[in-house]
């Protein structure tokens, strides 16, 4: 692959054309006697004129520089990159799906919200909720909304609770989304044992507390297993328990939040539930609540008469109102569908439980090499510190751009940030001992250079398009337009 | 190894501190926080005239690796900021202690009490050891 590409538009060559448009099947308009003047450009865009052939071989090299899961394996913790089965895709282009309009009446897509209507029940069921929305578009999304709704219901009690909750050891999102709502965060320290320090979270609990929010597994791959007294203490001071389902995958059919005590519930359907990590493309992050909570989910809803239809309920006069135009991102949650239906409520259980497994079976084979950062038995994903190869001047970043050498996409380096030099992998239930013994064996050999041959670490990768980058730099001075041509 | 001034003192949250003048106390952050934190390529700065709490939150520094909250180590009023840290966020990492201060806070109360509530330089090279 040659390093340097051009763009498409240096590529431009007056008079290549590379389309040819259907016969227009309307009226032709003048666009000046319906648009104003001033709206009209003056000139025309500066498009790139290339042949379609160029367009293609341009695109694709573009794309074959990507690295996605189906190139290979892709052990980023936190972020649950386990394969997405096509047979989501299928479902996802059938015509009753995939050509509809938001706008159609509802007895001519019945099919599609009775999906919606089964999805809802399907997650409410799975995480221990009595509702639950599609709406939001993201996971950071769901953080938001399920915030938003903490709020109201606080309000709707008369109580201004202005402080959210939130362990060192949580998803930088949580923190963000709270800020956004609009409440003023509260950071506690994790325990010895990276568990919630029961006693810092007593002293910060107050009759200002809104919500905790807390994944669980915790980030460093742990259940957290003061979980009842957690919400006993928030429940206490009159707060909520906020579940952030970035970690569900290692929990599916086996403990739910709802009987943990969490309230509110958000899931990222790109994790646990296989559709495509977004890379900016469409994603979903369904929120559930508890009755308490329901009547200010957003609306509309998907509900069905007794007579076996579906309709979208938008009586919901305490609503905090819509948080997406339209029904959120359906497509995806096709998908979604389409991943519970072929594992079934067995399957999802033995999707967990494999996850956990792998995790493990990973962590005991690398420990000779990398410490673990909290021994044990671990859930979804563990946390490993590199600290120990510092002694060779090698560090947590030069391992993981060694691993670009090997045709890996590396784990998620430097978080949590209370473990030093860390490397959070989450190998997902879809890969095979195969590719785990080979990504584990490629991590010992790293290992082992960079006792005996530093230098080869400190300078990889060595295989890639670019090689080391100057990251400081990048972000320092950041150039932000193409100078060329 | 990294170092720890003698004469400074500090915050458990790896700030330190020193008084200019009167009232008038100056911060940033020590070497050992620099050197975990890798190249920092920004700050945010408190705001000029601001309140701050001692421990609370008074800006935030973003490495290439993470975004850290800055914590004021002394309750006051922010006097001065080190707006050549804007442009050149390098200095906290080549020079944590000098041409790397973030701000000067007017300490409300007594100066001497407010420092000595923060950590010597033996207790706080304890500290990262």
């Amino acid at each position: 692959m040659k390093p340097e590409k051009a763009l498409i538009f240096e590529m431009s060559r007056p008079g290549r054309v590379a389309y040819s448009l259907p016969e227009c099947d309307v009226p032709e308009i003048d666009a000046a006697s319906v648009i104003p003047s001033e709206l009209l450009r003056g000139k025309p865009a500066e498009l790139p004129e290339v042949y379609e052939v160029d367009v293609i071989r341009h695109y694709t090299e573009l794309s074959r520089r990507n690295f996605g899961v189906d190139n290979g394996f892709y052990p980023l913790g936190s972020c649950t990159m386990k394969y997405n089965p096509k047979i989501n895709e299928d479902v996802a282009r059938f015509a009753g799906f995939a050509k509809i309009h938001p706008y159609q009446p509802e007895e001519s897509i019945q099919g599609a919200l009775e999906l919606l209507y089964t999805l809802q029940n399907d997650l409410a069921a799975l995480t221990g909720m009595d509702q639950v929305t599609l709406q939001p578009a993201a996971g950071a999304h769901g953080e938001w909304t399920g915030l938003m709704l903490i709020r109201a219901y606080h309000e709707s009690r008369g109580e201004h609770r202005m402080k959210v909750i939130v362990p060192d050891s949580s998803h930088g999102t949580n923190p963000a989304s709270a800020t956004v709502a609009g409440f003023e965060t509260v950071t506690i320290k994790s325990n010895e044992r990276g568990m919630v320090d029961l006693d810092a979270l007593r002293a910060a609990v107050g009759s200002d507390t809104a919500a905790l929010m807390l994944t669980n597994p915790s980030t460093l791959g742990l259940f957290e297993e003061q979980i009842v007294e957690i919400a006993k203490i928030v429940h206490d001071a009159g707060g909520l328990l906020y579940y952030d389902g970035a970690n569900s995958n290692a929990i599916m059919g086996i403990a739910r939040p709802g009987d943990m005590g969490f309230d509110v519930v958000h899931l990222n359907l790109h994790k646990t539930m296989s559709t495509p990590h977004g890379g900016g493309g469409p994603g979903a992050g369904p929120v559930g609540v508890k009755s308490k909570l329901t009547p200010f989910l957003p609306k509309p809803i998907v509900s069905r008469r007794e007579d076996g239809t579906y309709y979208w309920d938008t009586d919901r006069p305490q609503s905090i109102g819509r948080v997406k135009a339209f029904y959120g991102n359906f497509g995806i949650l096709v998908r979604a569908y389409t991943y519970i239906r072929t594992y079934g409520p067995d399957g999802l259980r033995r999707v967990s439980e494999c996850a956990v497994l792998n995790a493990n079976y990973m962590m005991h084979r690398l420990a000779p090499y990398y410490e673990v950062a909290y021994p044990g038995v671990c859930k979804h994903e563990f946390v490993l510190s590199g600290k120990r190869l510092k002694a060779y001047g090698v560090r947590t970043l030069d391992v993981a751009k060694r691993l670009l050498d090997f045709g890996y996409h590396p784990p998620t380096i430097y978080f949590p940030l209370n473990v030093e030099e860390s490397i959070m992998i989450e190998p997902t239930e879809t890969e095979s001992k195969d590719t785990l013994d080979a990504f584990i064996d490629t991590m010992i050999r790293i290992a082992k250079e960079a006792e005996t041959d530093p230098q080869l670490v400190l300078n990889a990768p060595y295989s890639t398009v670019v090689k080391r980058l100057d990251e400081t730099t990048a972000a320092r001075k950041p150039v932000l337009n193409c100078t060329c041509g | 190894m990294s170092e720890v001034r003698e004469h400074l003192v500090y915050s458990e949250e790896h700030e330190w501190a020193e008084t200019v003048e009167g009232q008038v106390v100056r911060v940033g952050i020590t070497d050992y926080a620099q050197s975990q934190l890798g190249d920092i390529v920004f700050v945010e700065l408190p705001e000029l005239g601001a309140s701050v709490l001692a421990g609370d939150s008074m800006g935030s520094i973003e490495s290439v690796k993470t975004v850290s909250e800055l914590y004021s180590p002394v309750s006051g009023k922010v006097l001065k900021v080190n707006g050549d840290l804007i442009d050149q966020p390098e200095l906290l990492n080549g020079e944590p202690y000098e041409g790397g201060w973030i701000a000067e806070v007017e300490v409300e109360g007594s100066v001497e009490e407010a420092l000595g509530k923060l950590l010597s330089a033996t207790k706080y090279q304890t500290l990262i050891e």
